[in-house]
């Protein structure tokens, strides 16, 4: 084992660190200068103090590149990694614009550190190779969803979302635990590398598909795959808008980043395969299954919802089933194509749920009937939506078709000379065309249908419609140039 | 130069959407003066090219990565058909001078669909042909499902669903095809010149076919379009038969059949009759010939007699390509430049000169209203349109549906036989509609007592006139596509084509 005193690890962990320090930050300003002032003022303050902590940690990372691997794999910084960091400090401080001008609750200090606190757990999430601080991180990072999600006090709906969000999270925790443990005694290491050096052989050992499995259990979770989805349309439509949006974006990159992380890295040689007639035990085979299954629960139930919320709670199952395919393939190309599609869905998402925060304020609800006419009452949102439903459902030159694209086509790429998984790939393609109807239904009720009478032109804050507009344009952009984006990663 | 056609389109749309709310009035002069600029452009491509050989306009990397480039070329058919487009679009904003509802997003959603039209007929590189071809798709449905009539949040989203699983097949066809050749490129020319094996190209062929014919109306695919068009506004209509079917019949000559052409051999066995996937598509697009006219008989809906012929129509189209004879591949090509047009112009008629006045599309009402006094200039330009639809000499449809049907006399004598049957039953259903709607004997009524209807207005005139000229000039003298097709199609794209004729 590598031995590495304070001084440099601190360096090493100094983005972490000044994300940490802005949490204190925010939460001591408001404590002690501003406990009189008005919510507004307050909520602006820590915002802004947030947005700085979290542009200081970018600028950091982006002037001191960093490569290490220390003290067994628990840090682990190389390009891709640093890279990862900043795009999960943007998203986070995309989810903090959408949070600005929320009115949910009066305590906005505790929830900006929170986010805060769950973005520094994506951060080390995404720079480490050791089982013991996967663990670590997700659960820091599930603890502060689970309050993030609850701390709507008026709403029962939100406490209920996070009580269920708690419980599964709890027991995947524990599978997921179980399955780290079964690897450790497999391989007496927590480090990635290092297991996947002794769980490779002829035949898999039957301890090792029940870590497998395990492992599996705890990470399909955190991506919400099916069958471990439960939680998220109760999540989805319970949480503040901002705490969805942060778990349907940020988290999300974080935990597909980190599966793949733990099937590739750390179970390397327990592939398997997964090609048609060309069958083979080990996890690919089984992350194949939960893909198809996950796309098609995910279409086929979003088809029913008629509240958005939940419609979008599908939608990112069926995504999480499309991301999947980027690990069944397991290339370097698909681990790209994986990255590529994680961000720019999390983008696409964050906006989504963005609109659905300036409707909600206006109408109360967020059924198919609050969105009615919207084009009208608020013509820019309205086209932030179009924009960010397209994107989902794959309609090009829109950010999310070239992630269609690029990821479908890795996979095939995946198995020279045969097309093997092209099953998986026509699946895919086939259900993202059913995915289309559903998410047409929500723009015909923004730009089709007709508003109830009366209904008023909506008032969004120029600040709101210029988050909404940067994250619509961010879409466009890396459909339109993928460049932009594909040569950073 | 050409590529501005695309550029001039969206600029329009964007310039359209930033405008003030209130002025509907420039807006659509806004309209028109885009639509114009992008037939000046694509006019000018015509006169400058003078051989139909494929001459590139750019050619930029756009992934390099993936190797995709932003690749766009034109040839022959690609010009035949710009020049379709600019003619439509065109038309179609005359047509919807009317339109006061929300005219600015009607207008930016149309030169939207007209922006990515172009792009489809100019994109020589697969990826990029995709994109813009399913950029037209998203305002097709808004356009129908906000401006339309009967039945039109149904109609639009059958016709978005239908498009995008089409889009859906084409897009599974590319992905396995750019993987398979695996030179990381998505270009036409490279790819068609790739051999895909032949077992490969005996799926992937009537996937892509399929997936672009389900635009073009290939019966049993064709649902989409009756009721697609009939929901929808005028120019939505027009493009939607004029231009948009066209895109799926292009898509089949230009990607399925120059990329898999070997999937049109024989498969070595017979299946009821069947030795190929060709005898298979001929024998769907005659079944959508004579399947679309029958059903255009005994419609009662004005609008739905021209839907039903549009199917029968663009089954001369799909039997054309199928006959894999220089001629009859011109006559695909020379019928869809013919069909836009046409059908253009009888929607014209039906959706803005009958429907916005009478409010009824219903035969036996229409029947009772003296139309052909009431509104000479709709009977008039009706009467024309229909003969020329039924292929009467002297306009574009009697030269384009000839050549088609010599081609398949040669390649499928039977076929051509009951295509023939399909045009006499096309007589039929046109002279029915034209006698019901626009001269009907009722004599229980008096022509005095029929109310007045607003005159035709000057737009209206104009977009029929360029369109009836437009079928006029084709049809006297066809020799003024067919200089710049004939060579097209002799083209190295289409060398796999032709290679393979000795089946």
């Amino acid at each position: 084992m590598t031995t590495i005193n304070f001084l440099s690890l601190l360096h090493l962990v100094s983005p972490e660190v000044i994300v940490v320090v802005a949490a204190l930050c925010v939460l001591s300003v408001d404590l002690m200068f501003l406990r009189t002032s008005e919510t507004r003022l307050r909520g602006a303050i820590g915002s802004t103090l947030s947005l700085a902590g979290c542009a200081t940690a970018v600028i950091w990372i982006l002037h001191t590149p960093q490569s290490a691997n220390v003290l067994d794999g628990m840090l682990v910084l190389n390009p891709l990694a640093q890279r990862m960091q900043i795009a999960l400090l943007i998203l986070s401080m995309l989810t903090v614009l959408i949070f600005i001008e929320s009115t949910f609750t009066e305590n906005v200090s505790e929830y900006l550190s929170l986010l805060l606190l769950a973005t520094v757990s994506m951060m080390f999430l995404v720079s480490t190779q050791n089982l013991l601080l996967i663990f670590l991180s997700l659960e820091l990072l599930s603890l502060s969803l689970y309050i993030l999600t609850a701390f709507n006090k008026r709403s029962i709906r939100s406490a209920e979302s996070a009580l269920k969000y708690f419980i599964f999270g709890g027991i995947s925790a524990a599978f997921l635990l179980f399955g780290a443990s079964l690897l450790y005694g497999l391989s007496s290491s927590t480090n990635l590398a290092s297991i996947a050096g002794s769980v490779h052989g002829p035949v898999l050992d039957p301890l090792l598909i029940v870590a497998i499995v395990m492992t599996l259990v705890g990470l399909g979770f955190k991506v919400a795959a099916a069958p471990f989805h439960f939680w998220a349309p109760d999540v989805y439509q319970g949480a503040p808008a901002p705490s969805a949006a942060l778990i349907a974006s940020g988290s999300k990159v974080a935990g597909f980043f980190i599966f793949y992380q733990v099937m590739v890295v750390g179970l390397a040689g327990a592939e398997g395969s997964g090609v048609w007639h060309g069958y083979a035990s080990g996890w690919v085979p089984i992350v194949a299954i939960v893909a198809s299954l996950s796309m098609v629960l995910g279409n086929l139930v979003a088809i029913l919802q008629t509240s958005v919320r939940r419609l979008l709670a599908y939608s990112a199952i069926a995504h999480a089933g499309y991301m999947l395919l980027g690990i069944v393939s397991h290339t370097d190309e698909s681990f790209r194509a994986l990255l590529y599609y994680a961000i720019t869905y999390a983008l696409t998402v964050l906006g989504a749920f963005g609109v659905v925060a300036v409707v909600e304020e206006e109408t109360g609800g967020d059924t198919f009937l609050d969105f009615a006419g919207l084009s009208r009452r608020a013509p820019v949102p309205s086209f932030c939506m179009l924009i960010f439903m397209l994107s989902l459902a794959g309609i090009p030159p829109l950010a999310g078709f070239f992630g269609k694209f690029y990821l479908f086509s890795s996979v095939l790429t995946s198995t020279p000379g045969t097309l093997g998984l092209l099953w998986l790939v026509v699946l895919a393609i086939a259900l993202s065309a059913v995915s289309l109807y559903y998410y047409l239904k929500i723009l015909k009720y923004i730009y089709v249908t007709k508003s109830s009478e009366g209904a008023a032109p909506i008032r969004v804050s120029a600040l709101r419609q210029a988050a909404l507009c940067l994250i619509a344009l961010g879409v466009v952009l890396l459909g339109c140039a993928p460049n932009l984006l594909l040569r950073w990663l | 130069m050409l590529a501005w056609t695309i550029y001039i389109s969206f600029l329009g749309a964007l310039v359209v959407m930033l405008l003030p709310s209130g002025s509907v009035r420039a807006t659509r002069i806004l309209a028109l003066f885009t639509t114009v600029a992008g037939f000046v452009v694509s006019l000018w491509g015509f006169t400058e090219q003078q051989s139909g050989e494929i001459v590139t306009i750019v050619r930029l990397p756009w992934v390099p990565s993936l190797g995709i480039e932003y690749h766009l070329a034109a040839d022959g058919i690609s010009l035949t058909l710009l020049l379709l487009t600019g003619i439509v679009a065109i038309s179609g904003v005359l047509f919807s001078w009317n339109i006061e509802h929300r005219a600015k997003e009607f207008f930016a959603f149309y030169l939207a669909l007209i922006g990515g039209v172009y792009g489809v007929f100019l994109s020589f590189d697969l990826l990029l042909l995709f994109v813009f071809y399913e950029i037209a798709i998203i305002p097709k449905y808004f356009l129908i499902a906000i401006w339309g009539s009967t039945r039109r949040e149904y109609a639009a989203m059958k016709l978005a669903l239908y498009s995008f699983v089409g889009s859906a097949m084409v897009l599974i066809g590319l992905i396995a095809a750019y993987v398979t050749a695996g030179a990381k490129t998505m270009d036409l020319m490279h790819l068609a010149q790739f051999p895909f094996p032949v077992h490969f190209q005996m799926w992937a062929f009537p996937l892509v076919f399929v997936g672009f014919g389900i635009l073009a109306g290939l019966w049993p695919f064709h649902t989409w379009a009756p009721t697609g068009h009939v929901a929808a506004p005028t120019a939505a209509s027009m493009l939607l038969a004029g231009v948009v079917m066209k895109l799926g019949a292009y898509g089949c000559l230009r990607v399925a059949m120059t990329l898999f052409p070997r999937g049109l051999d024989a498969w070595g066995f017979h299946v009821l009759g069947f030795g190929s996937w060709r005898d298979v598509f001929a024998l769907l697009a005659v079944t959508g010939i004579v399947y679309g006219a029958m059903v255009a008989l005994v419609q009662k809906d004005f609008k739905f007699v021209i839907g039903y012929s549009s199917v029968s129509h663009m089954g001369f189209v799909l039997l054309g390509l199928m006959t894999l004879q220089q001629i009859g591949l011109d006559g695909a090509v020379l019928q869809m430049f013919s069909h836009g047009v046409l059908a253009g112009l009888l929607f014209a008629v039906v959706g803005r000169m009958v429907y916005d006045r009478t409010h009824t599309r219903d035969l036996s009402e229409l029947e009772t209203m003296h139309l052909s006094k009431v509104i000479p200039f709709a009977a008039a330009t009706f009467v024309l349109g229909g003969m020329a639809s039924i292929g009467l000499p002297g306009f574009s449809g009697f030269v384009a549906e000839l050549q088609v049907l010599i081609g398949s006399w040669h390649a499928f004598p039977l076929f051509a036989v009951v295509a023939g049957l399909g045009i006499v039953i096309g007589i039929a259903y046109t002279w029915r509609a034209m006698q019901k709607a626009f001269f009907g004997t009722s004599d229980r009524i008096p022509v005095s007592t029929t109310p007045s209807l607003p005159a035709i207005s000057v737009p209206e005139r104009i977009g029929a006139i360029i369109l009836i000229i437009s079928s006029v000039v084709v049809g006297l003298y066809p020799q003024l596509l067919l200089r710049i097709i004939v060579p097209a199609l002799h083209s190295p794209l289409f060398d796999g084509l032709w290679k393979g004729r000795g089946r």
